[in-house]
């Protein structure tokens, strides 16, 4: 009760340990309104961004992540992990999600930053 | 504090140059930028469609004012460099103006060789080198009638051409007795110069200009024959020389040209040069694509990254002249030692010559129909032995019917702005014109990124480029003497491959440490092909990065558009039995699967099944016998079949049970690309067997084995390898196809354009005629099988990746 009373406040809640989520890689958070995908590169930073590709809503959580960057497993679009960006010249962005680790635990916030429309 | 760098020269390679540094290292240097003419960059090779009235000047400026004010570039327009001090390293101009420099490179491009006739400085004769020229040819046209213009080259014609546009007479004077020599041989030469007088030109070939006559201005030109022909313009096209007198008087070493190394760099360290003032190995170049390649390697010496060499450049000309398609590569003459086949049919305006040697392609010349310039170009390159493509070789790369652009040929001129280019991803004519023309696009990378047309399926690509070169005039996409694997190294697919071995390398990042990797860890192209060779290089040692596996490869099924998955179990053969599909219906009705679909390879596919369902519908599945159809992957596919000997009157063997051998053997090996077999029980070919990857044709003499087939997007008649009289026969030279398959084709080579890359001849000699090779590539392939042959359902249904299937959390 008291751990989803605060998620409701501040957004914030636990979803696993870092080794939960394969380097180079993704796992998804499940929302009834829009999926998180949540990445993990090789130097073990995490990003998280609405799993909604900007150009056909593809999940980008399935795709190859190389540096901080992901494909689309549907039609190769690459997102920028840290900006949510599509990469020139495509243009479109999938909102951003604060993430953090802490001790070992991921965190992630449910409330998007600012700056997408496609939240 | 920024350094210095001062450019000499505001023309295209030059500007190039800067771009690409600004890629690279956008702070490192301040700039400046001395031009002698008195605008920004613009198109040089544009200014023929201006001169015709097609376009304006403004249309063709590359970088404008207000790019140069961006980047904090200091443009001094219209003034020419006149001095350089080499000691105290700064230039100056002729107006006074210096500037001091760190780094200092040399664009100061040709100037157009001027004949040095009597009476070349009158008024009236100019050359055709800069829009100024086109400015004194547009007013000439406005005033006068007559011109005479003295060279029947590329720029020559275009010369002519545009001035006859504008309404004068023309006159062209050549000295060889044919046009474009340097590009066309005499029958394409011939069919040109037809066109070209169809249209109002006058061509005096042989033509030795001996004086040019006037007195306040040109009044006509005398030949040594003793001709006078009228000229109120005359436009001298006979050459350009690189433009070196500033160099040279500042005793920089120069030949031809600016004598440069690889890296651009002169014989002062502090001196780079590039483009059409450059001399490199020997070598000076007049189109752009060479320049532009020099301008990257110059970049990244500037930038101090120091990696990158200059080889020179093979070109192939793929021009527009006039209007007419033309395309022309290495030896197209000929001699006693070549042969030629020809394709001429001067009624369609066609006209397509390749010249070999040993079976090999030596040159080729193309006049009208230039679709297949690049197929010729690549083999030419290659080396690729032709013999077996011989008698189909002219009429182009065969594909029998290449889909998604319906009927259109290569008359990309006359198509409609509405005519759709590209059908995998819907773009027209007039948007790609559009984003070439606005957004400045040279090549046919650069069209893929900002239009997407060609960058899925590719079978639009000739007709791309086409379009490309109908734009712009040319064909301006590099060369390179190899194609590096991906934007992380400069190695070739090849090249890695055989690092792998001869560096015993046995992971990703060992490979990308050995092979000085660009970036930390690869990419989305250049992974899953890594992940294959070192597969196919180590079988049973190597640890398969599941990240690096495309998703469908990764999760074992195929996604959809919706982020559902497709399930294919393995039917072998294509035959089955009423348990089998009793037990399919059953598990169809309770994961309740949307739609269930017949697939071409002969099996049943259920769509529509959310991933998290995937490894309990395996569990049934394999519980009721079945395993993964790897219908996903770039992997064995199917093994079609007909009913054969067992039930047809006409057939001759056992061909449904050679098909199930064939797939027990095969599946689960991994692949460059997906790998289609079929068998057919007699000639009739109801399977379809040859337009497969490996075909089986039975006859009554035994079996006919054929590669390199392919269905779909482009369409391939397999090659016959050989007649074989066993099933042991079939299965061992299906084996020994497939290792070497594997281990030589690049990753995402169907065996098609692998069978056409390496030719024919090649793989006969390692699977037909070499018994002892043959068997050792059958054992290697069975070996590897002992890997591979794992179904990856049944593991995932005990619990194996389970991480893959199910989210990390559910929330709300």
């Amino acid at each position: 009760m008291q751990a989803i009373a605060k998620a409701k406040t501040t957004g914030w809640i636990e979803i696993g340990i870092l080794d939960d989520i394969p380097r180079q890689g993704a796992r998804v958070v499940r929302r009834l309104d829009g999926d998180i995908a949540v990445f993990r590169t090789l130097n073990d930073e995490v990003f998280a961004l609405r799993d909604k590709c900007p150009h056909k809503g593809g999940p980008l959580s399935q795709g190859i992540v190389h540096g901080n960057k992901v494909a689309c497993p549907l039609h190769d679009w690459k997102i920028n992990l840290d900006t949510g960006m599509a990469v020139a010249p495509d243009e479109g962005c999938a909102a951003r999600f604060p993430v953090r680790i802490d001790g070992g635990k991921v965190f992630l916030s449910l409330i998007p930053e600012k700056g997408c429309p496609n939240a | 504090m920024k350094e210095q760098l001062v450019v000499v020269g505001n023309g295209m390679a030059g500007m190039r140059a800067v771009e690409e540094l600004l890629k690279l290292a956008p702070d490192k240097y301040a700039i400046t930028v001395f031009g002698a003419e008195p605008h920004p960059n613009y198109n040089r090779i544009l200014l023929s469609p201006v001169l015709t009235g097609e376009k304006q000047f403004g249309e063709i400026l590359l970088n404008e004012d207000a790019w140069y004010a961006e980047h904090g570039i200091t443009l001094y327009k219209g003034k020419t460099v006149v001095e350089i001090d080499r000691r105290k390293r700064v230039v100056k101009a002729a107006d006074g103006t210096s500037a001091a420099y760190d780094r200092l490179l040399l664009a100061t491009g040709s100037n157009p060789f001027i004949l040095p006739v009597p009476g070349k400085d009158l008024p009236g004769v100019i050359g055709f080198r800069d829009f100024a020229d086109v400015e004194t040819m547009l007013m000439a046209a406005k005033q006068y009638r007559h011109a005479v213009v003295i060279g029947g080259g590329l720029l020559g014609l275009e010369a002519a051409n545009g001035l006859m546009k504008q309404g004068m007479k023309v006159t062209v004077v050549h000295l060889p007795d044919a046009l474009m020599e340097r590009q066309l041989d005499a029958p394409a030469a011939k069919m040109l110069k037809k066109s070209l007088e169809d249209r109002g030109l006058e061509f005096v070939l042989q033509g030795v200009t001996q004086e040019i006559i006037g007195k306040n201005r040109v009044q006509g030109v005398r030949l040594k024959d003793g001709r006078e022909l009228t000229a109120d313009l005359v436009v001298m096209a006979v050459g350009i020389r690189p433009n070196i007198e500033l160099a040279k008087k500042a005793r920089l070493y120069c030949e031809r040209g600016v004598v440069v190394s690889d890296t651009m760099q002169s014989y002062d360290p502090a001196i780079y040069a590039v483009g059409e003032c450059v001399q490199h190995r020997g070598q000076t170049y007049g189109l752009v694509a060479p320049l532009f390649e020099q301008a990257k390697v110059c970049a990244n010496h500037l930038a101090h990254f120091g990696i990158s060499r200059y080889e020179g450049s093979i070109t192939s000309t793929k021009l527009k002249v006039t209007g007419i398609d033309l395309f022309s590569a290495g030896n197209f003459s000929g001699g006693d030692e070549t042969e030629e086949i020809v394709l001429q049919d001067a009624g369609a305006g066609m006209y397509k010559k390749v010249v070999l040697k040993d079976n090999r392609i030596q040159g080729a010349v193309m006049y009208g129909d230039t679709m297949d310039g690049a197929w010729y170009f690549q083999l030419m390159r290659d080396g690729t032995d032709v013999s077996n493509l011989r008698d189909k070789l002219l009429f182009g790369q065969a594909h029998l019917g290449d889909a998604g652009h319906g009927d259109i040929k290569s008359r990309v001129v006359a198509m409609a702005d509405s005519t759709e280019i590209c059908g995998c991803n819907g773009v027209c004519k007039g948007t790609i014109v559009k984003s070439i023309v606005d957004k400045k696009l040279f090549t046919l990378e650069e069209v893929r990124a900002h239009t997407k047309a060609s960058s899925s399926c590719g079978s639009c690509t000739g007709l791309v480029e086409n379009l490309l070169a109908a734009t712009l005039g040319g064909d301006y996409s590099t060369a390179p003497k190899k194609k590096p694997m991906c934007p992380c190294t400069e190695h070739t697919h090849d090249e890695v491959r055989q690092a792998i071995r001869a560096q015993n390398l046995k992971t990703i990042p060992a490979l990308f440490q050995a092979l000085e990797w660009k970036t930390p860890d690869g990419c989305n192209k250049c992974r899953p092909a890594l992940n294959f060779y070192l597969l196919v290089a180590w079988p049973g040692e190597y640890v398969d990065d599941n990240q690096s596996r495309f998703i469908n490869e990764r999760a074992h099924a195929n996604i959809q558009k919706d982020g559902t998955y497709s399930v294919i179990p393995r039917i072998w053969g294509g035959e089955t039995t009423p348990a089998e599909l009793r037990a399919l219906a059953e598990i169809a009705e309770k994961y309740e699967v949307p739609t269930v679909h017949i697939t071409g390879g002969q099996r049943i596919d259920f769509l529509g099944v959310p991933k998290e369902t995937l490894p309990a519908m395996w569990g049934d599945l394999s519980a009721a016998g079945f395993v993964s159809g790897h219908a996903y992957g770039k992997a064995i596919r199917t093994v079609k079949t007909c009913v054969g000997k067992n039930w047809c009157r006409f057939g001759t063997q056992d061909s449904t049970t050679m098909g199930i051998d064939l797939e027990k053997m095969a599946w689960g090996s991994w692949t460059p690309h997906k790998f289609k077999l079929a068998v057919s029980g007699c000639p009739r070919n109801c399977a379809e067997a040859t337009i497969k990857d490996f075909g089986v044709v039975c006859v009554d003499s035994g079996y006919e084995l054929h590669v390199g087939g392919n269905g779909g997007v482009k369409v391939r008649a397999t090659d016959f390898l050989c007649a074989v009289k066993t099933p042991e026969e079939v299965k061992e030279y299906c084996a020994a196809f497939l290792q070497v398959y594997r281990e030589e084709a690049h990753y995402l080579e169907r065996t098609a354009p692998w069978v056409e890359r390496v030719g024919l001849a090649y793989v006969k000699s390692r699977v037909v005629e070499d018994a002892a090779g043959r068997k050792a590539l059958a054992e290697r392939f069975l070996h590897s099988q002992q890997f591979a042959q794992i179904d990856p359902w049944a593991e995932r249904a005990k619990g194996t990746d389970k991480h893959e299937f199910i989210p990390l959390k559910m929330v709300g």
